[in-house]
C-alpha cells in the first residue's frame, strides 16, 4: 500500500499550543451540524466543548460556535424559538460584555444571531424556493475580525453551501452601514445562490467578535471530505483565526 | 395527557370481546377494509368467534399484502435458503428484523434497507415521499444504529407528461425535506423516466446506519413485569388503514380520493426522536424496540409480543391522542409518522423519563409484559382484543398465486432491435456518432441528475467521502481508521421486463459492479421487489422469475440478502409497470481515503476498458431512445463480474488506479462522457483495436450495453504493473486512450470532436428544461 491516500492530500498539522483554547459548540433540538463544527475546531487544534441550549452557564469556553440546522424544525422563522433559549441569554451577555466573547454562528446559527440582535438584518426563502446545496466561492471582504484573520484580505474561498433560507435582507439604511463599517464579512463570487442583499454572505458585529454567514466553514476541513477544490480545507481558516487570537490573547 | 382517548370516555358503543362472544352474526366491515372473504372466515376460525372491532382492524391491516408477503412469502424463502455458511460468516441479523445487521470488524456492525413508498407517493407526493425516508430511518434506528446517510431510488412516467412534473417536484421536495433535516447526507440514488410509471411511480428510499456490536436491538418484548411504553409524535387520523388501503390495492378513477390515507410526515420530531432514542441504547434502557410504520399499534404490539417470550397488555385509552375522537379501531390502525413503541424494565422508568424529558419527547406508558401468551388490549379496563399475537404478526394467509409465462412473452423476446423498424438510419458516419453521443447524453435517463441531487444536503455529518455523481456513495464509519461503507442501487425495468430471471440478475450485477467500482468490497444485499398485481398470473411469474433469478445470483456473487420489501399492485387498471427489482448493494472499504471517484484527473495518464463487448443493444438506452423494447437483455456472467470487481477493488487497495467508471445503460458512450464530465478533464480516444478485437462496430463498441465492463485511469508508474495483474487474472484488458487535461475535449477516433462545454451544457439542460 502507498502512503498517501487517492484524495485529499496531507492530513492536517495540529497545533499542539492550540489545544487549551476550549470552543464551544451548541446543540438546540434540531441542530445537525454541531458534531461538525466539534470535528472542525478538533482538526485546527482546539478544545471542543459541547453545550446545550437549556444550559445556564457557558462552561468556561474561550469562544462560541452556533452550528447549522433546523431548530426547533424552522416551523416558525428560522432561529426564531432558538432565540429564546437559557443558553442565549449567557452568549448574548458574553458577546457584548468587555471581554468580548467570539461567537460564529452558521447557517441557522447565523438566522439565530439575527433574531438575537446580536447581528441586524433576516434570512428569508432562498429567491428560488428550492433548498441548494453546491460548492460556493465566497470573497473574504474582511479578515480583521475574531473568526477571519487567518485569512488574505479578498482572498477567495470555497465552502459548501446548504440551505433553503439563506437570502440574507435587510433595509439599504443597514447595508449602507454595514458596508461603510466594513461589516460585511463574506460576499458570494459569481452567482448569487439565494438573491441576498449585495451578494452578502456573512457579516460582523461593530466590534468583529460575533460573525455570522450562511454557507458551512465547517464542512471543509479535511481534505476528501470537502468541496473538491484546494482539497476541501478553505473552512478550517475560521476555527485556526479564533484558536490563535483566544491563545495570543492569553499570552 | 390532556387530550389522551381516557377524557372523552365512553363515546363510542365499545365492541368488547365479551360482546362478540355474544353477538356472532353481527355486520362487521371486513370488505371495506381490505379483506377477502376467506380471510375474513380464517380470522373468525382462528378467534374461535367473530372478532370485535377493533380485533378486525388489527387483522385487516396485519394481513394485508404490504404487512404480510401473503403473496410473495412462498418464494422470497430462497433468500433465506440459498445462503452457504460463507455468506453467513458477517451476517449478524438477518431477514426478518426491522433491518438486517452485517459485521463490519474492528466492533462495528452496519445495517441497511430498502423500502417503497409508491402509493402515497403518487397520491401526495410530498408527504408520501417524505414519510418513505421517516420509515426507513426508524428501521435502522429501531436496529440500535445511528443513521448516517439516505439514498433515493426514484421512477417517474414520461418527462414531457404533465402530471410527471407534480410527482417530481412533490417527491424531490418531500426527500429533501425531511431527510435534509434530520441531518442525513443523502449520498446516491437513481432517476428513470418512463411511460410505464405514470400512474405508479415509484420511490423507493434507502437508509443505512452504524453502531457497535454491543448496541445490536431486536424488536421483542420479553420479561414479564417489563413495561411498554409508546413515545415520539401523538396519535392522530392520518394514514389510517395506508398499508391495506394504499399499498395493497390497484388505483382505480372510479373510487374516491384516497388522501387521507396518506401520513403527514414531522421532520424536527424525527431528528429528536434519533438523537433520544441514541440516548436512550447508549443507557441500556430499552429492553426491546420497535418503530410504528404501516399497521402502526396494531403491528408494533403484535410483532413485539409474537417475537418476545410471553405476552403483552396494552391499555388503549392511555395512547395520546392528536384527535381525540379516533375510535379505538382507528387508533390500532393509525400510521402517523415519528412513534416508537419500547419495552422497559420497572428499574429504568425514572432513567427513561429523564432522556423523555431531557428531549421534550412525549410518552405514555401503556402496559405491560405477560407471561399468558396472548396479546390483550383494553379500552378503560375492557377487554376489546385478546388474540395469539402470532396469528395477527406472522400466521396471516400466504397465497401460492397461480403464474405463467406471459403468451406474448415470445414475440417480444424475439423482437430484437437490430434491423427493426426503429434501428433504420443507424449513425455511422462520424457526425452522426457525435450527434448520437451528445443525444444520448442529454435524453431523460442518462442526462445529469444534479437538479435533483443539488436539493439534498450531501454534507452534513462530515462523512461523506463519495456521492453522487460517482458510482456508489461512501460514507467513513471510523474517524480514526477510516473504516467505511459503500452503497448502490440498481434496477432496470426494461431488461426485467424483457427477461425477469435475468433482468433481476442484471440489477444486482450493476449495483455489485457500482460498489466494486468505488473499491469497495460487496458484502450483503436489500431489495425492494416493486412488481404489478399478484393476482394477475403474467405479474406473479415475472415476481416468482425475478426473486428465483436474484436469490441464485446473491449465493453466486456470495452476498446474502439482509432485508427489504415487496411492493405490489403497482399497476393502472389492467397494466403493470416494468418488473423493476430495485437491489442495493452494501460494500466496506477499510478506509475510505482509497475510494476511487468516476472521473479523472491527471494528464497523461492511461485510459483502460476491463472486459470485452458483444452486439448487445436489445433493452439498451439507445434503443430505448428510437422506441423500442424487445430482445433479450445482455448476458448475465456473474463469474466474470466478480473478476471485475476483484481487480477493481485490488486496483483501489494498491493505488493501481486513479479514476473508475462502471459500463451499464448507455454504454462505452455514456461512461466515456461522464468520466470526462466529472472534473471537466477532457481524453483521446481510440476504439479501433477493440473493435478489430471483438468483431463489433464502432457505433456498436460506443452504445452496446455487455455487462461485466469498467474503464480506468491508471497513472503512468502503474500502468506495467495494473496490466500484469489483469493479464495474470485473464482479464480482458485494453488500453483505448489517454486523458488529455488541457483539450478541453472528448476525442474519439471515427467520432466528431465533442467539446466538454458542450457535452456539459446538453447533460446539465434537460431536467432544468422540464421542471424549471
Amino acid at each position: 500500500m502507498t502512503e498517501l491516500p487517492l484524495i485529499g492530500g496531507a492530513p492536517v498539522a495540529v497545533e499542539p499550543h492550540l489545544v487549551g483554547a476550549k470552543i464551544g459548540v451548541v446543540t438546540f433540538p434540531g441542530t445537525l451540524d454541531d458534531r461538525d463544527a466539534a470535528r472542525a475546531v478538533r482538526l485546527a487544534g482546539g478544545t471542543a466543548v459541547a453545550l446545550w441550549h437549556a444550559d445556564t452557564e457557558l462552561a468556561d469556553v474561550d469562544a462560541v460556535v452556533i452550528p447549522g440546522g433546523f431548530s426547533y424544525g424552522d416551523y416558525l422563522r428560522a432561529g426564531a424559538i432558538s432565540r429564546f433559549a437559557p443558553l442565549m441569554s449567557k452568549i448574548i451577555d458574553a458577546a457584548n460584555s468587555d471581554a468580548k466573547l467570539p461567537v460564529l454562528g452558521i447557517c441557522n446559527g447565523f438566522q439565530i444571531l439575527t433574531e438575537s440582535h446580536l447581528l441586524p438584518g433576516s434570512m428569508i426563502k432562498n429567491d428560488h424556493l428550492k433548498f441548494l446545496c453546491r460548492d460556493q466561492v465566497l470573497r473574504v471582504e474582511n479578515n480583521t475580525t475574531s473568526w477571519t484573520s487567518d485569512y488574505e484580505a479578498d482572498q477567495e474561498i470555497t465552502v459548501p453551501l446548504k440551505n433553503q433560507d439563506g437570502q440574507y435582507i435587510a433595509d439599504d439604511k443597514t447595508l449602507d452601514a454595514l458596508e461603510a463599517e466594513g461589516r460585511v464579512v463574506f460576499r458570494y463570487v459569481g452567482w448569487n445562490p439565494n438573491g441576498s442583499r449585495r451578494d452578502i454572505a456573512g457579516i460582523s458585529n461593530a466590534a468583529g467578535n460575533v460573525v455570522g454567514l450562511m454557507p458551512h466553514p465547517e464542512h471543509a476541513v479535511e481534505p476528501g471530505f470537502g468541496p473538491e477544490s484546494n482539497d476541501g480545507t478553505d473552512g478550517l481558516g475560521f476555527f485556526t483565526s479564533v484558536l490563535n487570537k483566544i491563545v495570543g490573547g492569553a499570552q | 395527557m390532556t387530550t389522551s382517548a381516557e377524557t372523552v370516555g365512553k363515546k363510542f358503543n365499545i365492541d368488547t370481546v365479551e360482546n362478540a362472544a355474544k353477538t356472532p352474526d353481527t355486520e362487521l366491515p371486513w370488505a371495506e377494509l381490505g379483506l377477502k372473504q376467506n380471510e375474513f372466515d380464517e380470522v373468525v376460525k382462528v378467534l374461535g368467534r367473530r372478532p370485535t372491532g377493533a380485533e378486525l382492524a388489527m387483522y385487516s391491516v396485519m394481513w394485508s399484502e404490504h404487512c404480510s408477503y401473503k403473496s410473495s412469502k412462498n418464494h422470497l424463502r430462497q433468500f433465506g435458503e440459498k445462503v452457504t455458511e460463507e455468506m453467513k460468516k458477517d451476517m449478524l441479523v438477518g431477514i426478518g428484523e426491522n433491518a438486517g445487521v452485517t459485521n463490519l470488524g474492528d466492533g462495528w456492525a452496519v445495517t441497511f434497507k430498502i423500502e417503497s413508498h409508491n402509493s402515497p407517493s403518487f397520491v401526495e407526493p410530498y408527504q408520501g415521499a417524505a414519510t418513505g425516508i421517516g420509515g426507513i430511518v426508524r428501521d435502522i434506528i429501531s436496529m440500535g444504529a445511528r443513521p448516517v446517510a439516505v439514498m433515493d431510488p426514484l421512477r417517474f412516467g414520461a418527462i414531457d407528461h404533465p402530471d410527471t412534473a407534480r410527482v417530481m417536484h412533490g417527491a424531490v421536495a418531500g426527500i429533501g425535506g425531511y431527510g435534509n433535516s434530520l441531518g442525513l447526507p443523502n449520498i446516491g440514488g437513481e432517476m428513470v423516466f418512463d411511460s410505464v410509471y405514470q400512474g405508479n411511480p415509484l420511490v423507493n428510499a434507502l437508509a443505512v446506519g452504524v453502531m457497535r456490536h454491543e448496541d445490536i436491538r431486536l424488536a421483542n418484548a420479553s420479561g414479564k413485569g417489563n413495561k411498554v411504553v409508546l413515545f415520539g409524535a401523538r396519535t392522530g387520523g392520518d394514514g389510517i388503514g395506508g398499508a391495506s388501503v394504499l399499498a395493497s390495492e390497484s388505483f382505480d378513477d372510479t373510487k374516491p380520493s384516497k388522501r387521507p390515507a396518506v401520513q403527514v410526515g414531522d421532520p424536527f420530531a424525527e431528528k429528536v426522536l434519533i438523537e433520544c432514542c441514541l440516548e436512550l441504547f447508549k443507557g441500556s434502557l430499552v429492553e426491546g424496540i420497535q418503530d410504528l410504520g404501516a399497521a402502526g399499534i396494531s403491528c408494533a404490539t403484535s410483532e413485539l409480543a409474537s417475537n418476545g417470550d410471553g405476552g403483552m397488555q396494552v391499555e388503549l385509552t392511555s395512547v395520546l391522542l392528536r384527535d381525540p375522537t379516533l375510535t379505538p379501531g382507528e387508533i390500532l390502525m393509525s400510521e402517523s409518522q415519528e412513534r416508537m413503541m419500547a419495552v422497559v424494565t420497572p428499574e429504568n422508568i425514572a432513567a427513561f423519563e429523564a432522556v423523555m424529558d431531557k428531549w421534550a419527547v412525549e410518552y405514555s406508558w401503556l402496559g405491560e409484559v405477560t407471561d399468558t401468551g396472548r396479546l390483550i388490549i383494553t379500552w378503560e379496563g375492557e377487554v376489546i382484543v385478546d388474540v395469539d399475537p402470532r396469528t395477527v404478526a406472522h400466521d396471516g394467509p400466504v397465497y401460492d398465486r397461480p403464474y405463467s409465462r406471459p403468451s406474448w412473452q415470445d414475440s417480444v423476446q424475439a423482437d430484437t432491435f437490430t434491423g427493426s423498424v426503429q434501428d433504420a438510419g443507424r449513425p455511422s458516419t462520424s457526425g452522426e456518432l457525435a450527434a448520437a453521443v451528445t443525444e444520448l447524453i442529454a435524453s431523460p435517463n442518462m442526462c445529469s441528475k444534479a437538479w435533483i441531487t443539488k436539493q439534498y444536503d450531501r454534507y452534513v455529518g462530515g462523512n461523506t467521502a463519495m456521492a453522487f455523481p460517482d458510482d456508489a456513495g461512501v460514507v467513513r464509519v471510523d474517524e480514526e481508521t477510516g473504516l467505511g461503507v459503500a452503497l448502490a442501487t440498481d434496477a432496470n425495468g426494461r431488461y426485467t421486463y424483457l427477461d425477469p430471471y435475468h433482468g433481476a440478475q442484471l440489477a444486482l450485477a450493476e449495483a455489485y459492479r457500482n460498489v466494486a467500482t468505488s473499491g469497495a468490497v460487496p458484502m450483503a444485499v436489500s431489495d425492494c421487489l416493486n412488481f404489478g398485481s399478484p393476482e394477475d398470473p403474467d405479474v406473479m411469474w415475472q415476481l416468482a422469475e425475478a426473486i428465483r433469478g436474484l436469490s441464485d445470483a446473491c449465493m453466486e456473487l456470495g452476498v446474502p440478502v439482509t432485508g427489504g420489501n415487496v411492493s405490489l399492485y403497482n399497476q393502472t387498471g389492467t397494466v403493470p409497470i416494468h418488473p423493476s427489482p430495485v437491489v442495493a448493494v452494501l460494500g466496506k472499504l477499510d478506509d475510505v481515503a482509497r475510494r476511487t471517484p468516476s472521473g479523472w484527473k491527471e494528464d497523461g495518464q492511461a485510459i483502460y476498458l476491463l472486459g470485452t463487448t458483444a452486439a448487445e443493444l436489445d433493452g439498451s438506452e439507445w434503443s430505448n431512445l428510437r422506441g423500442h423494447l424487445g430482445g433479450l437483455p445482455p448476458k448475465v456472467d456473474l463469474s466474470i463480474e466478480r473478476q471485475l470487481g476483484e481487480i477493481l477493488i485490488n486496483a483501489s487497495r494498491d493505488g493501481m488506479i486513479d479514476a473508475a467508471h462502471d459500463l451499464s445503460e448507455g454504454g462505452l458512450a455514456a461512461a466515456l462522457v461522464e468520466s470526462s464530465l466529472r472534473y471537466g478533464v477532457g481524453a483521446r480516444i481510440a476504439l479501433d483495436e477493440l473493435v478489430e478485437r471483438d468483431g463489433v462496430d464502432l457505433f456498436t463498441a460506443l452504445f452496446s450495453e455487455t455487462q461485466g465492463r469498467a474503464i480506468v485511469s491508471v497513472p503512468r508508474s502503474e500502468e506495467i504493473r495494473f496490466k500484469d495483474m489483469c493479464t495474470a487474472r485473464g482479464f480482458a484488458h485494453l488500453r483505448i486512450g489517454v486523458v488529455d487535461a488541457a483539450s478541453g475535449k472528448l476525442e474519439i477516433n471515427g467520432v466528431d470532436e465533442l467539446s466538454l462545454d458542450a457535452l456539459s451544457e446538453a447533460h446539465e439542460a434537460t431536467l432544468p428544461k422540464y421542471f424549471g
